[in-house]
């Protein structure tokens, strides 16, 4: 018999429902993520290049922006040590207390930000409990740069954690072991072994960790005094030119936050990709 | 040849007295072993024997509760292992995933201190020797993910002898691998050893891979060492019924010895040695080493046949309703004889006697 006799069958899905499943979460990012984002896009097109260059190259705005990218590289490089030493303690040490420790870590995605940026506030300003002892030695937190990098270094460290964590559980033990028996001791094991295989995640977890720094706003407004020029984040002065009713100048800063997030998440990605590959992420 | 045995000093590992426990679990209870200079000694058990966490101990991967360890008179258990420098080849590999092949085998030389590390040419030209000697010469910057099982045991075993190791240690080496793998990389890791003459020592639970690739065989059981030997004598002289029921005796049949003789109803065994005194006894015999012999009188009933090909797979029962196996060459004159619902008495060509359990 030969093959074009034989009738023809149609393949069936194994798993039902994907048109479904698929139609619902499209139209569903769509409605909470893609539409907002694209409004954003045309508003900011409908500004015109001239104005939207105009307001982005304003001084308040200029200033606002590298406060806020300042406080966020600081704070991400903070989170990024202390988040993967944390993420290490966490998986590779048994002690009393390692359950709470863990779940404190969730603490901050599940705190409204205002009230981290009171209580933060509260322990750092003058009469605080750390305030009381910082400020006699001449280091106020309070209303200065230092102030926007803890609170945006307090909302974004368990990105940096939870990223670092399954991957360091999910290593394989024999590759330190074959580490050790070829002579590899204690930190180079670690730069050569251990890191590059955690390195993706991590960078993973420290990009999204600056992505969220850049647009922390609740838990600063309230510990940065807020002056512009000196303590004033880009999302604050968005949200001062809309109570301004000035949409557009709103508009405008929003979008270059929004960027510089979509341009930091490629990136992050690219890097992961290309980790990925070998199979760095899953030893 | 990668490496040159002259002035290399002998490395005899001696073992007493090993223990080792997890929690309320003893995995080792007295461990002595010998491993002569350029020995290659399988360890053969079953999981749970303790075989794997012996080697692990041996490369300083873990620490024993008692006993000595000593390499050539150095006691090994004050070493870190970092400083004994083993060659560890692991169950999954243990390959460095980001690295590339090349990089996976010279990671021994790199990580060495300034002052001991070979210069950038000279580990490159030991990296190359290696690949061509493992015959993975096209395969340098590949890395571990785009190769096949067998490739990668071969990079895992570059990996440990380019430190050119004191000991090799191989953890189920061939565990992870099909069958038709198995048997290549098997001859090829003989070669190897040959070639290299670095004491050896590898686990392994499949005795056939055992008898077919060491000098000496030891089989453990539940922390001990049960037997040490080559492979005819754990074969035909099994110490213990353990011993004889994992090399494959697996049928058990009570006996009871008389006077330097085996009996038991529709048993052919006088032919056997029986160096017991008088009493009950258990047989152990391997399913091909038992012929059914027509008898009309038979306590035993062929209950199936069924064909493999090469052999005639019997079930065979008695009236107490036991069923033992009995394997025939399916070209030989007593197949021929045979057909289901006959009835047969055993004759063991080859068996082992233990006195019965004393429970």
């Amino acid at each position: 018999m030969s093959p074009a006799s034989a009738p023809a069958v149609r393949a069936r899905a194994v798993l039902p429902g994907f048109r479904l499943t698929l139609g619902t979460t499209v139209l569903y990012l769509s409605i909470i993520v893609l539409i907002p984002i694209i409004a954003l896009v045309l508003t900011g097109a409908g500004i015109g290049p001239g104005r939207l260059w105009a307001i982005i190259t304003a001084p308040r705005t200029l200033a606002s922006l590298r406060i806020t990218i300042t406080a966020a590289a600081i704070a991400t490089v903070i989170n990024a040590v202390y988040g993967l030493l944390m993420a290490w303690v966490l998986v590779r040490y048994r002690f009393p207390g390692r359950r709470l420790l863990d779940a404190l870590m969730d603490i901050p995605f599940a705190l409204p930000t205002a009230v981290a940026g009171l209580s933060l506030t509260a322990l750092y300003s003058a009469n605080g409990w750390f305030g009381a002892v910082l400020e006699p030695l001449g280091l106020q937190i309070v209303y200065t740069l230092g102030g926007i990098v803890l609170a945006m270094s307090f909302t974004s460290i368990p990105f940096v954690v939870r990223a670092v964590q399954p991957v360091l559980e999910e290593l394989d033990p024999a590759l330190e072991q074959a580490a050790a028996s070829l002579g590899s001791r204690g930190f180079t094991t670690f730069r050569r072994v251990v890191f590059p295989a955690i390195m993706p995640a991590w960078l993973g977890g420290v990009t999204t960790s600056f992505a969220r720094s850049l647009g922390e706003f609740g838990a600063v407004v309230f510990i940065a005094g807020n002056l512009p020029f000196k303590t004033e984040i880009a999302s604050l002065l968005a949200y001062i030119r809309l109570e301004e009713y000035d949409y557009e100048g709103a508009a405008a800063i929003a979008l270059v936050l929004m960027v510089l997030a979509l341009v930091l998440l490629f990136v992050s990605n690219m890097v992961q990709l290309r980790a990925a590959r070998y199979g760095a992420v899953t030893a | 040849m990668p490496h040159d045995r002259k002035g290399k000093p002998p490395m005899t590992i001696e073992i007493t007295q090993m223990t080792r426990s997890f929690g309320k679990t003893a995995v080792l209870r007295g461990i002595d072993l010998t491993v002569a200079d350029g020995e290659l000694v399988a360890l053969l058990g079953p999981s749970g024997s303790g075989k794997t966490t012996l080697l692990k101990i041996i490369a300083g991967l873990d620490w024993p509760d008692a006993g000595r360890l000593t390499v050539d008179g150095t006691d090994w258990l004050k070493l870190d292992a970092q400083d004994r420098r083993i060659g560890f080849v692991f169950q999954n590999y243990a390959l460095f995933p980001h690295m590339t092949v090349r990089d996976n085998i010279a990671f021994g030389l790199t990580v060495r201190p300034k002052a001991e590390r070979p210069s950038r040419a000279e580990i490159r030209r030991r990296v190359d020797e290696l690949l061509g000697f493992l015959q993975i010469g096209a395969l340098g910057d590949r890395h571990p993910a785009q190769l096949s099982g067998g490739q990668r045991q071969r990079v895992a075993l570059g990996r440990a002898l380019a430190i050119e190791p004191t000991v090799l240690l191989l953890d189920e080496p061939f565990g992870a691998l099909d069958a038709a793998v198995r048997r290549d990389l098997r001859q090829w890791l003989r070669g190897v050893h040959d070639a290299t003459g670095t004491t050896t020592i590898f686990v392994t639970h499949d005795q056939e891979e055992a008898f077919e690739l060491a000098d000496r065989v030891v089989v453990m059981d539940h922390g001990r060492i049960v037997q040490t030997g080559d492979a005819a004598t754990i074969h035909d002289s099994p110490a213990t019924p353990f011993v004889a029921d994992f090399m494959g005796a697996s049928i058990q049949l009570p006996v009871t010895v008389q006077g330097g003789r085996l009996a038991a109803p529709g048993l052919d065994a006088d032919h056997l040695p029986a160096r017991l005194p008088d009493g009950p006894a258990r047989l152990f015999v391997r399913p091909e080493d038992l012929t059914p012999v027509p008898d009309p009188g038979g306590p035993w009933t062929v209950a199936s046949v069924s064909n493999t090909g090469a052999h005639l797979r019997l079930v065979l029962s008695d009236a107490a309703g036991t069923e033992i196996p009995a394997d025939l060459r399916r070209r030989s004159p007593r197949a021929a004889q045979i057909a289901p619902g006959m009835r047969v008495n055993l004759r063991p060509e080859h068996a082992s006697v233990f006195p019965a359990e004393t429970a």
